[in-house]
């Protein structure tokens, strides 16, 4: 008969209704700002800058590359070069972001930046309460804004920023050993010119 | 005992009464105009809360049916929800398109809000009380009920854009085809009250034999009228399962997608004064209007009752849109004229047949297998002939 | 000559007016409603009651919705590029005023028109019914007849595109 369905239906939608005053398991809701759900270590939302060490402009591991820039699918990322060269956290001289802003209206959380940097300089973040009054201003994230320390990455994506770590300390560990076996062998040619001919030291060692 | 009797009239006049002491302070030539104008804010006022109200209802109501608190941060509660709503509205920037049509597309919100509006001058609220007394108050009734078709085209139309002009296309066929369940379905109370005044029809119901009422839905035609009714006023106030109108997932928000702030409000507020008007009708109709449902509770201000009996139905639309989902255009429309059409006119025969059979239980009988076997058969008719193929449209051949 | 039914008369005419001069053929025919509405009104002034109200619910719920979907599904939204008066709007004016001219005098030389309005009798229902049913019974019927006549060949057109497809 016609209204069977209904009437299970709205009996359904009866027993939620009062139940959902007498069981608090029913009640699916969190209540916001009082009380967050955990999130999980994969959560992610916006992008942000990973610096090394205590000084976010020192230690920024961003060279201005612009790989991200040109990737980005909604191109919210605007990187402008530096023309100076400023030593990183190696000590290496590298070029650095002069201007590097995310306008996170546009951003659409897709982690392309991520995967293509080569440098582990941009990560995704999970802060999620980034309302605010100005709609233009406030969402266009600059340099200082997007620069989180690493040991912030640490803390919200554990497992991930224990990998980059190692990856980067065996990158460091390997190019230290590359510039040493270099030097040496640059030292060893030069002890090897001196024998020949006494020539004056040229240029600065790498 | 007496005075307590005396006391309950008061009370019950008490709205009146104020009303003719504050007139009495008028000169006698503007009495019947301020008379008007005090009746017509009272019954905005009234009704426009009751809409406040109402919202807030509905979301907490659907809320707690999905398990979820509903708005709770306004005010205690969220009571105070209704009234943030309002002022937001009314701070958003009022949108009109480009290629709209702009004094059509400015009226159509107007003529809506106002022709929902005049639907309350027919309805009882209470003893006494009420706008006009039409000897064709019911007729009234479903002539304004059709000037809203009227503004619902104005505002698809206007809009110069495929989803209001789908959307109003998709209300006024609604509309219509429900309009006539909607009408057949009252005619049974009008021929047995034999009058098209709404005042009259409540009071032939006021009446108690024992301790029950006189309501005509405590009668086998009566009953199949009110709940033909109340269907066909769901699909007329374009509420869910019937709102494909402003079906979200397909059209937006279907004829008055193109409107933005307060005049987005203002067809809120139409619809649901315009269900409020509907509800009121079928609670003239066939739930006895302000009449109290036991004789030994009539000392209780039949206004009271009134708004009790409307919130008992507006709850139950709460409900049922929590729980149905949105009906196809063809099942509307086959429900509309192959269910409700044949089921009001079969009500109407059964009608005449209690008219003229004598009373007794042999009616009572008679006319109950006329409404419950053909309602019974007519839904199985329906469910058998449900067939699943490859629908294939008339145009894409 | 009430104050009440200058306004009514003035809009009703406003109206009618609007539905011949506006350009846009929607405009016209929501103009159109609006006359309908102010005759539906003097009506009610009169104190016909049954038939001001059946005056809004045939002709502003019915028949203005059909004619402006007909409009709507059959005519461009631009307006039209033809002049508002046509060229013989000399003759239609002479043939209005004539029509005009012939009523009046027909409202002019009755009686109730000098002594006087009779007294409005209360009408009821049944005696609209009665009306309806023994003295206009064969009004009725034929509107009835002319009625399904008009449904049955509406679904008829309806149905010739199934045949076709089949």
């Amino acid at each position: 008969m016609v209204g069977e369905g209904i009437l299970k239906g709205m009996a359904e939608t009866a027993r939620n209704f009062f139940g959902s005053f007498v069981s608090k398991d029913r009640l699916t809701t969190v209540q916001y700002p009082e009380e967050r759900e955990l999130q999980i270590e994969a959560a992610r939302d916006f992008p942000f800058l990973v610096y090394d060490g205590a000084d976010w402009q020192q230690g920024m591991r961003c060279v201005a590359c612009q790989i991200c820039e040109k990737e980005c699918p909604p191109k919210c990322i605007f990187i402008e070069k530096s023309k100076d060269k400023k030593p990183d956290a190696n000590g290496k001289p590298q070029f650095y972001p002069a201007v590097f802003n995310i306008d996170i209206s546009v951003c659409m959380s897709c982690q392309i930046c991520v995967e293509v940097c080569p440098f582990d300089a941009i990560k995704m973040n999970v802060d999620y309460n980034l309302s605010t009054d100005d709609r233009f201003a406030g969402l266009l994230l600059n340099k200082q804004r997007l620069s989180k320390s690493n040991d912030y990455y640490r803390k919200i994506h554990p497992t991930e920023a224990t990998a980059v770590d190692a990856r980067l300390a065996e990158e460091r560990a390997r190019q230290k050993a590359k510039a040493k076996s270099a030097a040496e062998a640059k030292a060893a040619a030069e002890a090897r010119l001196t024998t020949t001919a006494v020539q004056p030291a040229s240029g600065e060692p790498r | 005992m007496t005075h307590l009797a005396q006391l309950a009239q008061e009370l019950d006049q008490i709205f009146v009464l104020a009303a003719h002491w504050l007139l009495s302070y008028l000169p006698a030539a503007l009495q019947p105009l301020c008379s008007a104008i005090l009746s017509v804010a009272a019954i905005i006022i009234v009704f426009a809360t009751l809409f406040a109200l109402t919202t807030w209802l509905e979301r907490k109501g659907l809320g707690r049916m999905q398990n979820r608190y509903g708005p709770n941060r306004v005010g205690p509660f969220g009571m105070l929800q209704p009234i943030a709503d309002g002022v937001k509205s009314l701070t958003k920037e009022d949108i009109v398109p480009i290629t709209a049509d702009h004094a059509v597309h400015f009226l159509a919100p107007v003529l809506l809000v106002t022709a929902s509006f005049m639907d309350y001058a027919v309805l009882p609220i209470g003893r006494n009380m009420v706008l006009v007394n039409l000897n064709a108050g019911v007729l009234f009734f479903f002539a304004i009920g059709s000037m809203m078709e009227l503004a619902v085209f104005m505002a698809g139309w206007s809009s110069r854009s495929k989803y209001t002009l789908l959307g109003a296309m998709r209300a006024i066929a609604q509309m219509i085809s429900y309009e006539v369940p909607l009408v057949l379905a009252s005619i049974v109370v009008i021929m047995q009250a034999g009058s098209l005044s709404t005042v009259s029809i409540v009071n032939m119901q006021a009446t108690y034999s024992g301790i029950w009422p006189h309501w005509f839905v405590f009668t086998p035609w009566g009953f199949a009228g009110f709940v033909l009714f109340m269907v066909a006023a769901t699909a007329e106030s374009n509420r869910s399962p019937f709102d494909l109108p402003e079906g979200e997932s397909e059209i937006i928000a279907g004829y008055y997608t193109e409107y933005s702030g307060f005049k987005f409000a203002l067809f809120f507020l139409g619809e649901y004064i315009g269900m409020f008007a509907t509800s009121g009708m079928a609670i003239t109709l066939f739930l006895g209007g302000w009449s109290a449902p036991f004789s030994f509770l009539t000392w209780v201000p039949s206004y009271v009752w009134f708004f009790a009996k409307l919130l008992a139905i507006i709850s139950v639309f709460i409900w049922i849109r929590g729980t149905l989902p949105r009906l196809r255009m063809d099942q509307l429309m086959n429900l509309a004229w192959e269910f409700m059409l044949p089921m009001t006119l079969l009500n109407l025969l059964t009608a005449g047949i209690w008219h003229f059979m004598p009373a007794g239980s042999s009616r009572w009988l008679v006319c109950s297998t006329m409404v419950v076997v053909p309602c019974i058969l007519l839904s199985r008719g329906l469910k058998h002939r449900k067939k699943f193929q490859v629908r294939t449209y008339h145009y894409s051949e | 000559m009430t104050a009440s039914f200058m306004i009514l008369a003035l809009l009703t005419v406003a109206g009618m007016a609007a539905a011949m001069g506006l350009r846009n053929a929607v405009h016209c025919v929501l103009a159109l409603t609006v006359g309908f509405a102010g005759v539906a009104a003097l009506y009610l002034q009169l104190g016909a009651q049954f038939v001001g109200l059946t005056q809004i619910m045939v002709y502003v719920g019915a028949v203005a919705i059909l004619a402006v979907f007909a409009i709507m599904m059959t005519h461009s939204p631009e307006p039209v590029k033809q002049p508002a008066f046509s060229s013989q709007w000399f003759v239609g004016g002479i043939v209005a005023a004539s029509v005009f001219a012939v009523l009046a005098w027909a409202i002019h030389s009755n009686a109730a028109f000098t002594q006087g309005l009779p007294p409005q009798p209360e009408v009821t229902v049944h005696q609209i019914g009665d009306a309806l049913m023994h003295h206009f019974v064969l009004q009725l019927e034929i509107m009835g007849l002319l009625l399904t006549a008009a449904l049955i060949g509406a679904v008829v057109i309806a149905m010739g595109h199934e045949e076709e497809m089949k």
